[in-house]
């Protein structure tokens, strides 16, 4: 009975100790000595701490990687995904741009009736200057009329069938085009070249032609209509011991971007060949 | 029925010659996808119809070219015919044969292209279709004659699949 006694007593003895002592250190008494306690018992728990997760790593490890690389690999799919949605919106975009430009210039030729067609090649021979477009006979497109961009003339349609045309530039060698110099309101005949590149022949040695002088169609021999934008005279040349100036052209049409033209659809153009002597 | 592979290949190589390989330009030359093709199937042994290639590429190329029919299809049957007699006498070296053709069909078909168009009434100065057109389309169809010939070398194998093959 006595044991019994004496043991709760020692037991509510060393209760009371140390509920005091928790109760001075959460009031503060014994800053240095509970502050180096806590620090050793934070250092023991992070020691433990990082080697149990590196254990835990060293197993769960392959399971995360496998994880993240199917993640990894469906994000990167999204993104190529969404890099081509973002390619297809800027050819879109382009597009747009394009068709509004060439919509403003169909609205200042309200006398024109035009159709846009899109380039969809080119000829395989090097020696000439063919595009093919997407428009046929299907969409009364006939041969002989002139292809032009909001930029200027493009060349005239030299064959067709039911679905595409195969388009001659104003570039090709083969071209010949009948223009005036605006300024100079004198007629020369434009050429082509295998380099792509246009010259001006033709040009009466009378008249006054600079750099920079308009260059438009002029309509003599009815294979185009009057006033279309060819380009602009880079540089004249002028000798006296021949017969007429020449000139090169900087054309007013980027033929290495042609995407979207337009035919004229109301220009029947003319054959004089049969008034030809 | 053999045969009937032509069709598609050679659509398929006109489609690429007029979009992709046209627009790669070296001066003003190009590559001519369609002649390389030629010279790369009839220069392989097993190969029998290489003049039913060259009857199919004149006809698509002729009818989307607006080059004078007779230059496209004169200049693909010679560089079959030169195919033809290099394979036999230089067998042992297929590339060699294959760089041979190419070059000898590319110099014929453009010259005489040029010689047609010039008749033709087209002006060209021949010392500017020298420089600008023949030399870089040379170049050029020598550079893809080493991947077309290896990859005509693999479809001949596919299409004239022999029993011991098997």
């Amino acid at each position: 009975m006595r044991d019994i006694f004496s043991r709760g007593l020692q037991t509510t003895i060393i209760f009371l100790v140390v509920g005091g002592i928790l109760a001075l250190a959460l009031s503060g008494f014994f800053g240095a000595a509970s502050s180096q306690f806590s620090g050793s018992l934070v250092q023991v728990q992070t020691f433990f701490a990082t080697r149990f997760q590196a254990v835990q790593d060293f197993f769960a490890a392959p399971r995360d990687i496998t994880t993240l690389r199917s993640q990894n690999s469906e994000l990167e799919a999204q993104v190529s995904q969404l890099q081509v949605q973002v390619i297809e919106l800027q050819q879109r975009v382009n597009e747009t741009d394009i068709l509004a430009a060439l919509v403003d210039f169909a609205q200042s030729d309200p006398e024109s009736t035009y159709k846009a067609a899109s380039v969809i090649g080119r000829d395989p021979s090097p020696f000439l200057h063919y595009i093919i477009i997407n428009r046929g006979s299907n969409d009364d497109i006939r041969r002989g009329m002139p292809v032009v961009t909001n930029q200027g003339l493009v060349g005239r349609i030299d064959a067709v069938i039911a679905d595409a045309s195969r388009v001659q530039l104003i570039t090709d060698p083969g071209a010949l085009v009948n223009i005036r110099l605006q300024n100079a309101e004198t007629a020369a005949v434009l050429k082509g070249s295998v380099t792509g590149d246009i010259s001006l022949d033709f040009i009466s040695q009378d008249a006054s032609v600079e750099a920079g002088d308009l260059i438009l169609t002029s309509g003599l021999g009815g294979g185009y209509p009057p006033d279309l934008i060819v380009g602009q005279v880079i540089n004249i040349n002028k000798f006296d011991f021949q017969l007429f100036q020449t000139a090169s052209v900087q054309p007013s049409v980027d033929f290495s971007r042609l995407v979207i033209v337009l035919v004229i659809t109301n220009f029947r153009p003319v054959d004089i060949t049969p008034l030809v002597p | 029925m053999r045969n009937l592979v032509a069709f598609p290949i050679l659509f398929l190589a006109v489609i690429l010659q007029t979009t992709l390989v046209s627009k790669v330009q070296l001066l003003s030359g190009y590559a001519d996808l369609v002649l390389v093709l030629l010279a790369g199937w009839a220069l392989q042994e097993r190969v029998t119809s290489a003049w039913h290639w060259v009857f199919v590429a004149s006809l698509f190329v002729a009818y989307i070219s607006a080059l004078p029919w007779a230059a496209v299809i004169l200049g693909y049957f010679v560089v079959v015919y030169l195919a033809q007699v290099l394979q036999k006498r230089i067998w042992q070296a297929p590339l060699l044969a294959m760089f041979a053709v190419t070059f000898a069909g590319t110099l014929f078909m453009n010259v005489f292209s040029y010689f047609l168009l010039t008749f033709l009434g087209t002006p060209l100065q021949f010392a500017d279709v020298l420089s600008l057109i023949i030399l870089p389309a040379l170049l050029l169809n020598m550079l893809i004659s080493i991947p077309v010939f290896a990859w005509m070398r693999e479809l001949s194998r596919w299409v004239y699949i022999e029993d011991g093959d098997l």
